[in-house]
């Protein structure tokens, strides 16, 4: 096979973007179009499947073959994609209601498939496209359009629940630490099943608590910390119960067979490139035992 | 001689009655007859009635029985249920172990079946002795089941098949000493022994595996699972995958991610799941990715009858959801036609790019009928329009126009892997090239290129019959139906045009886009129109009437208690409108 070389912008679509100037989103593109730049992976092979809200935007600016489905459906699409065609990189993208308001039931069950597909949520704690209510990751008191007096919920726990759910991969990452964002996603596009990379993506517009000063203070980047072991499931769910989960970095990796390694006869080829026909004599034998 | 005898055994679920009611129908069919098996069930895995019935007949009978010759009970409230169907001259069997109390005038054979099955070796026998009764009470040879037994149990050893055959005899003994020369004598069967016996369930199933499905994403649901478990059987041979997901949405969703890869994937469901899916046939409309789904209409709204027949989902499958996006949907009415159907389906969605929907019902998909030997070289993959790699390299990087303009409002797809085609398959209202916009004039465009889709339904230039007709060409009265209910009506017409009323049959095969224009001329030949389903507010009916097909002699002869309609039940009623109507217009 020839190798292609690509440049950055082979990445990048024409298409204007549409999010608020300084909404996190920005950061998070610009890391996954580098982050597949620096994996040179052919544009043509990679699919993204993308949520409903502004973050569901992000496959409109990156030049892949980009499915917008509705509202949560991220989860199933992908496996659709993938077991479809295993030869393609699969990225799914979406917010924090997205994915785990709307989208949790799926999301719970993609973690414990482990098929091999690449889940980038941008968490902002807010409904933004809806112009400002709460989000699962809302905080407890947090006041928003449909919270005036605080949000008596208790946020979602992604991270934790992703590793309670037997996700192989997960990692979070904030939109504006580039370097160490591409690093995360080159790591979670080559691991081998499901990889969940939460990026904490600022919303400029609604939400004025979580700000990019106030993830600045708040965030410890685990690859500071000694001795930290990411393969252990207890230091990792020790690590996210002792900082809030406001931690960034590879916070717990394992190898595991992936979905599509363990379907019983499930051909490395993408069933998209077999034949499909079957030999009329096959058939008949298939159809002899329903006599 | 009888032309037909019908056999039914009745019992508590969880006694193993469907394995007895399998062999007696297997070999039934093996031997040449038309077989029709059918089962009474609820929703609950043991203790509650159940019987199962198989019509054996020298023709096609694709619909429940008026009465039963013989009725095996393994327990009292069978009879008590069940005996009002006997024939005039109907035969009893009954385990005497629950001491059987038979209503007066009804011959009864009994036997200690558990006893007797033990002498022989073991419990499980008792099926087999019952078997063995039962084809001497209806005068069917005993060697055809014997050698179902040494195929089946051949290679179980020589005990095994020697206690069955033992089994066979030892039922077959006792009808002979209780009944002397009493009994049925059923006529010869055609001699035609390749047939097939499938539920609908299945030949779907196999439908599609032939037509290069190799997935299928569905949730259980009663009456569809049997799609999910046959994919999951056979699929894994040839590298395909059978998903259970957590629910219809992901269901719809996977099947609309392998679409849009470019793989043939489907969906099997019911109502609720229907309820359920509506908004991804929205996105598939939109996005254009070709998906099918195989509804298996049962009592509905919400839990309904889940275990009872209906086919009340017309106007969801075709209607539901909100905004407007072309579907087609198909409707099959008998296991051959589910076969060709379902990879019809495929070859429609990969040339309509759009959902196509198999209006399928509990009838057709769970009972059992004879079907004729099936071709498989009749089938032949026809993936639509692709763009081809050439005119991608020629076009370059962002110039692919996904959505183009097209006469027939279909626009070629790229698949994901061809160089220059990535394009954005969006929900949102796009341009060509699948760009969001909002712009008044494309979305006029957009909508009118989607809706002029469904103007005609064709493949390779060949038009896809939206109805088969059967009768005269000026009928004194024209029968239409859809489903499994055709097999009822079918045979409730022969009973008409044996009594000599002019009856014509039509069969819907395409429910969207309804084929008015052969309705109409259908229904102003005929002096009058019958419209015949199980839902209480005439859906086909409705759809016609809507589709501007004239409606002024058209009635509708419904049924919704969750039984099928039978044979001679179609004839009387309709028998009875008929002599009802007004005098014909002139």
């Amino acid at each position: 096979m020839a190798t292609a070389t690509y440049t950055p912008a082979d990445y990048k679509t024409p298409e204007e973007s549409w999010w608020c100037p300084g909404c996190g989103d920005f950061g998070v593109l610009a890391a996954l179009q580098k982050a597949l730049y620096e994996l040179t992976l052919p544009p043509e092979n990679v699919a993204i499947v993308a949520g409903i809200g502004c973050s569901g935007k992000i496959g409109n600016y990156i030049n892949s073959y980009n499915v917008h489905v509705t509202h949560g459906r991220t989860m199933p699409v992908a496996l659709g994609l993938k077991l479809a065609n295993r030869e393609l990189t699969v990225i799914a993208a979406g917010g924090d209601g997205d994915g785990y308001a709307i989208g949790m039931g799926h999301f719970m069950h993609a973690l414990r498939r482990n098929a091999d597909i690449t889940y980038i949520v941008m968490d902002n704690q807010i409904y933004g496209l809806t112009k400002g209510q709460t989000s699962p990751t809302s905080a407890h008191g947090f006041e928003t359009k449909s919270t005036p007096a605080g949000n008596i919920e208790h946020n979602v726990r992604p991270l934790q629940l992703a590793i309670a759910g037997g996700a192989t991969f997960v990692a979070q990452g904030f939109s504006s630490n580039q370097k160490q964002l591409v690093e995360i996603l080159k790591a979670a596009i080559r691991h081998k099943g499901f990889s969940l990379v939460n990026t904490q993506s600022p919303c400029v517009t609604f939400n004025k608590v979580n700000t990019y000063a106030w993830f600045k203070q708040k965030l410890v980047d685990i690859e500071k910390l000694d001795g930290y072991d990411p393969t252990s499931r207890i230091a990792a769910l020790k690590l996210l119960a002792e900082h809030d989960e406001l931690v960034t970095g590879i916070v717990y990796q394992e190898a595991q067979p992936t979905f599509e390694e363990q379907l019983p006869g499930f051909r490395q080829q993408g069933i998209v490139n077999q034949d499909w026909t079957i030999p009329p004599a096959e058939f008949q034998r298939v159809l002899a035992t329903f006599r | 001689m009888l032309s037909e005898v019908v056999w039914r055994i009745g019992g508590e679920q969880g006694q193993g009655l469907d394995p007895t009611s399998d062999v007696f129908a297997t070999v039934c069919n093996r031997m040449g007859y038309w077989v029709y098996a059918y089962k009474t069930f609820s929703s609950r895995i043991k203790g509650g009635h159940t019987d199962f019935t198989v019509r054996v007949s020298q023709e096609r009978r694709a619909s429940p029985a008026p009465r039963v010759h013989l009725l095996v009970a393994m327990d009292q409230e069978s009879i008590d249920l069940l005996a009002k169907d006997l024939v005039e001259d109907g035969i009893l069997l009954a385990d005497s172990g629950f001491k059987p109390q038979a209503p007066a005038g009804v011959t009864m054979i009994t036997a200690d079946l558990t006893a007797m099955a033990r002498e022989l070796g073991n419990p499980v026998y008792r099926n087999m002795i019952a078997v063995g009764a039962s084809a001497q009470v209806l005068g069917i040879p005993l060697e055809p089941f014997k050698e179902y037994v040494q195929e089946k149990f051949g290679r179980k050893g020589e005990a095994v098949v020697q206690g069955n055959w033992a089994a066979l005899e030892r039922g077959a003994e006792i009808a002979r000493q209780q009944l002397g020369d009493r009994g049925f004598r059923l006529g010869k069967p055609d001699g035609k022994s390749d047939r097939l016996l499938l539920t609908g369930n299945e030949a779907m199933t196999l439908g599609a595996l032939a037509a290069g499905c190799r997935a299928v994403f569905a949730y259980p649901i009663t009456p569809a699972s049997e799609v999910l478990e046959t994919a999951a059987k056979i699929f894994p041979r040839y590298g395909g995958v059978a998903v259970q997901m957590e629910d219809e949405l992901a269901a719809l969703g996977a099947v609309i991610g392998a679409g849009f890869a470019g793989a043939r994937a489907m969906t099997c469901t019911s109502g609720p799941g229907i309820s359920l899916m509506q908004e991804l046939m929205g996105l598939a409309g939109m996005t254009e990715i070709p998906c099918v789904i195989i509804d298996t209409q049962r009592a509905g709204p919400s839990t309904g009858m889940p275990t009872k027949h209906e086919q009340s989902d017309l106007l969801a499958l075709i209607h539901g959801g909100h905004g407007e996006a072309p579907r087609i949907v198909l409707a099959p009415g008998t296991g051959e036609q589910a076969f060709y159907d379902a990879a019809l389906a495929f070859n429609l969605a990969d040339n309509y790019h759009c959902p196509v929907i198999i209006a399928s019902d509990l009838g057709l998909a769970l009972w059992q009928q004879t079907v004729e030997p099936l071709d498989v070289s009749k089938i032949v993959i026809d993936r639509g329009p692709i763009v081809d790699q050439a005119e991608l390299e020629h076009i370059g990087r962002d110039g692919f126009e996904r959505y183009a303009d097209s006469e027939t409002g279909v626009s070629p797809r790229s698949l994901p892997g061809m160089r220059n085609g990535q394009y954005l398959a969006t929900g949102a209202e796009h341009g060509r090239t699948g760009k969001v916009t909002e712009n008044p004039a494309n979305r006029v465009r957009m909508m009118d290129r989607r809706a002029r889709k469904l103007q005609r339904l064709q493949l390779n230039g060949q038009d896809i019959p939206g109805l088969l007709y059967n009768g005269p060409a000026a009928p004194e009265v024209l029968l239409i139906s859809f489903g499994s209910t055709f097999g009822a009506v079918e045979e409730g017409a022969g009973i008409l045009r044996s009594e000599g009323m002019s009856v014509g049959l039509c069969q819907m095969r395409v429910l969207n886009p309804l084929p008015a224009e052969d309705l109409t001329h259908l229904v102003t030949s005929a002096r009058q129109t019958i419209v015949i389903e199980n839902n209480s507010t005439g859906q086909l009916a409705y759809l016609m009437r809507a589709n501007r097909v004239p409606y002024e002699n058209v009635r509708s002869l419904l049924k919704y208690d969750g039984t099928l309609f039978r044979g001679d039940e179609v004839a009387a009623r309709v028998r009875e409108m008929v002599g009802a109507a007004p005098a014909a217009r002139v």
